[in-house]
């Protein structure tokens, strides 16, 4: 399978001088398409900046990164938002759902991002509810629903677009093992697709067995790399 | 994306209600007090303003203010009528004598004594009777207020008697002559008239007025006048503003509305500001989750200013509302007659409120764009 991401000696530092932290020191990582590739290890150790850097929302400071097949550095500011809203859908810890919004509102934001009409990203929104089995909730804001019922609609929203990437920080963190375990089910079964890429950033070692290769990162560096076998 | 944004503005009632209330009753403070301020500033001219067939008044050079005269000389007209480009000079009396109803009420009032040959400066909104009908003797015409005032509860009704310095004058008319800067009564009477009703002074004359030929402004002939006689001339606007000038100097009128009006804008401002910038900066997090989407900063900026604008729009249109409701009402009773909402104070006031919401938004703005997408993974 061919690489979706793919990081060479990519360096990332904040701060300068006494302050100066080193975030990433040379990480060495690759996401194929068609395959949950997870990104584990302990808090602090740069799994959140190497996924901010990989999605375009952090610059990095030394080595060669390469998204779709795209070069990130040589995209202008502008065209790297453009790149990013097409190609790339995030799920968030939090949900990060908009409060006054509905379920299907919440989920037709990237559509509407995108130019696309209110009703046609409306619709797209229900049907895609209605496969993730929230088709009686299309309506309901996100404080009715429960904590699996939001990331689901996140979920939703992060694929309406048919993104190339999706990247996922802590998907199951904030919910309870049976959450966490239909949210992962939800993500392998439709997220995964021969032409997309799913990153996963996780604690939880109890969704393990969904991904097909677990990146061990550990103090700013990829320390080891397992695969399942096929 | 408008629908996003004007959805995150009216997505939390409370917060919205909030924020459009109080700019609501920001504007309806502003525009209340500025509008009674500059409509009470106005009535210090009524008379001056109701007298709309002369366009200069000449006086004493020492006469600062409507209220404030000193007889001219009778000769004073004929110089005055010798100028060049004077159409017509007449004379005007103004004198305050006690009006003493057959019942025993009595009222200190404002006598304008009119040019007996053109009655030049009557009263043209009559609301019972005519202007032409001074003419008969021992004849005046009152305002609707000041017939209230002498004869409460009753009927507006011609042919009734009042008493000035021994000589009983008949209503002959019933005007509807501006509001005073105090509510007294207001009588229009003929200049050989008026002058016995106050009793007589060596002399009497309080103003000339004239009227400028065509071809010479009012500003022109009334430079002229001056120039020529010495008098004080000033043309009707100017007389006005000299009224309202003498009193925002010398009275405790503009401090103590421009206090209130101070106060409308200061929590006004920290009210609807404050809670448009903290609206604003407890969605961060929303507007970092739209940026990591792939929303620009232009974009956002857009967002941001919509909300801005949609809120002080309909906060300004309902406090406008309120406003010309509470003026709509209080317009009818006479005491508050000509007391009304003025387009320059809404105007002012919707400059105000724009001024707020920018700055507000500007503040906000600034949160979001130095905002890092990535914060969202935070």
């Amino acid at each position: 399978m061919s690489l979706a991401v793919s990081c060479r000696a990519v360096r990332k530092h904040f701060g300068e001088g006494d302050t100066r932290i080193e975030a990433l020191r040379g990480v060495e990582f690759d996401a194929r398409f068609g395959e949950l590739s997870f990104l584990v290890g302990p808090s602090g150790c740069g799994k959140t900046t190497l996924i901010s850097v990989i999605a375009g929302l952090l610059d990095r400071t030394d080595g060669d990164l390469s998204v779709l097949g795209v070069e990130v550095d040589d995209l202008a500011p502008a065209e790297r938002i453009l790149f990013r809203r097409k190609n790339v859908g995030f799920l968030f810890q939090q949900y990060n759902l908009l409060p006054a919004f509905t379920a299907a509102e919440n989920v037709a934001v990237p559509l509407l991002i995108a130019g696309i009409s209110r009703k046609e990203a409306l619709d797209r929104a229900g049907s895609l509810l209605s496969r993730l089995g929230l088709s009686h909730r299309i309506h309901a804001l996100p404080s009715k629903l429960s904590g699996g019922q939001q990331q689901r609609v996140a979920l939703a929203r992060a694929l309406i677009h048919e993104p190339r990437l999706v990247i996922c920080d802590e998907p199951t963190a904030a919910l309870d093992h049976a959450s966490g375990e239909a949210v992962m089910s939800l993500l392998a079964g439709n997220a995964v697709h021969p032409d997309r890429a799913v990153i996963v950033v996780t604690h939880d070692t109890r969704v393990f067995h969904y991904a097909q290769s677990i990146a061990h990162m550990d103090d700013g560096r990829i320390a080891k790399v397992t695969r399942k076998e096929a | 994306m408008n629908f996003v944004a004007l959805r995150m503005l009216t997505g939390d009632r409370a917060k919205y209600f909030g924020l459009v209330f109080a700019i609501a009753f920001c504007t309806f403070l502003l525009e209340n007090q500025t509008s009674i301020f500059a409509s009470i500033m106005r009535r210090t001219a009524s008379q001056i303003l109701d007298v709309t067939d002369a366009e200069v008044w000449v006086m004493d050079p020492k006469t600062e203010y409507w209220d404030q005269t000193k007889a001219l000389k009778d000769t004073d007209l004929t110089r005055v009528r010798g100028v060049t480009g004077v159409a017509w000079a007449v004379r005007l009396f103004k004198g305050s004598p006690v009006a003493k109803t057959l019942q025993g009420r009595f009222a200190v009032s404002v006598l304008l004594g009119l040019d007996d040959a053109t009655l030049s400066g009557a009263p043209r909104k009559m609301l019972l009777g005519s202007w032409e009908r001074l003419r008969e003797p021992d004849s005046m015409i009152i305002d609707q207020a000041g017939y209230v005032l002498l004869f409460p509860g009753e009927p507006l009704e011609l042919g009734r008697i009042l008493e000035m310095n021994d000589h009983r004058v008949t209503i002959v008319g019933i005007s509807d002559a501006s509001a005073p800067f105090l509510s007294v009564p207001i009588m229009h009477t003929r200049y050989s008239e008026a002058v016995n009703f106050l009793g007589r002074e060596r002399t009497q004359l309080s103003f000339i007025i004239a009227r400028p030929l065509p071809g010479t402004s009012p500003a022109e002939l009334a430079e002229r006048i001056a120039a020529r006689t010495s008098l004080r001339a000033r043309t009707t606007q100017q007389f006005m503003w000299d009224g309202i000038g003498y009193y925002l100097r010398n009275t405790g009128i503009p401090v103590n509305f421009g206090i209130t009006i101070l106060v409308a804008l200061i929590v006004g401002t920290v009210v609807a500001g404050q809670t448009f910038y903290l609206f604003t900066v407890e969605n961060l997090k929303q507007f970092g989750a739209l940026k990591a989407m792939g929303v620009t900063n232009p974009r956002l900026v857009g967002m941001i200013l919509l909300q801005a604008v949609s809120v002080a729009a309909l906060g300004f249109g309902l406090g406008t509302g309120m406003a010309a409701t509470f003026f709509e009402i209080f317009r009818h009773k006479l005491a508050t007659r000509g007391i009304v909402l003025l387009w320059q104070c809404a105007g002012l006031t919707g400059a105000c409120i724009l001024f707020v919401v920018a700055m507000a938004s500007i503040l906000s703005i600034r949160r979001v764009l130095v905002l890092e997408p990535a914060e969202v993974f935070r």
